[in-house]
């Protein structure tokens, strides 16, 4: 692995950080339900990313499922919590 | 070079992923604020995940394309989200009286009868 490529996942996982920090503040300043919901939609969506940039870091191919994971975790609970602030209930 | 390119991908992602969440964070209100993660949510998405095939193709040489999956998962779920939650604002915005939701859509009555 070049200097180039470690250097360039350093600065994506610094970038993925930084963002998860500015969402973090919508979260918890965010002035209705339904901004928190997005923000927390969002911060699974950053580990999605932070774990296929550990992937290719670590050459390893375990953190993939890791983030299928994520992926189908994060869609039920965030259209569970969408429908529980639309409808005041999750399944009726 | 394949390492280059998986490089400037990686660097490609993490700006739009900052982009995004510096306009979640700092536009005015919630159906602005729907916008900017839609870039993320592709153009992040896409960076990261054809550096990844690339890299794992270069690294086994041979074609790695299960990353893929990720994408089409994405490009099927975050849509359905995203629509739940426009809806669900719409809806507390419309019973809390506020001033920037749309009025409701009425069904057009039929005149001729």
């Amino acid at each position: 692995m070049s200097a180039w490529l470690t250097a360039a996942i350093t600065f994506a996982l610094a970038c993925y950080a930084l963002a998860s920090l500015l969402v973090l503040v919508r979260l918890v300043r965010g002035p209705s339900a339904q901004d928190r919901v997005f923000a927390l939609d969002l911060l699974y969506f950053h580990a999605i990313l932070v774990m296929l940039v550990l992937g290719i870091r670590h050459e390893s191919d375990v953190f993939f499922e890791g983030a299928l994971l994520i992926a189908l975790f994060g869609f039920v609970s965030s259209s569970a919590m969408a429908k529980f602030i639309l409808r005041g209930e999750v399944i009726e | 070079m394949i390492e280059i390119i998986v490089a400037l991908l990686l660097v490609l992602s993490g700006l739009f992923v900052v982009i995004s969440a510096l306009g979640f964070l700092f536009l005015p209100s919630f159906f602005l604020r729907m916008h900017p993660p839609a870039l993320a949510y592709t153009f992040g998405s896409w960076c990261v995940t054809l550096a990844s095939i690339l890299y794992f193709s270069a690294l086994e040489s041979r074609p790695m394309l299960h990353p893929w999956v990720i994408i089409i998962v994405l490009s099927i779920t975050v849509p359905v989200t995203t629509l739940l939650l426009a809806r669900a604002a719409l809806f507390r915005g419309r019973a809390a009286g506020a001033a920037d939701t749309p009025p409701r859509l009425e069904p057009k009555r039929n005149t001729a009868q």
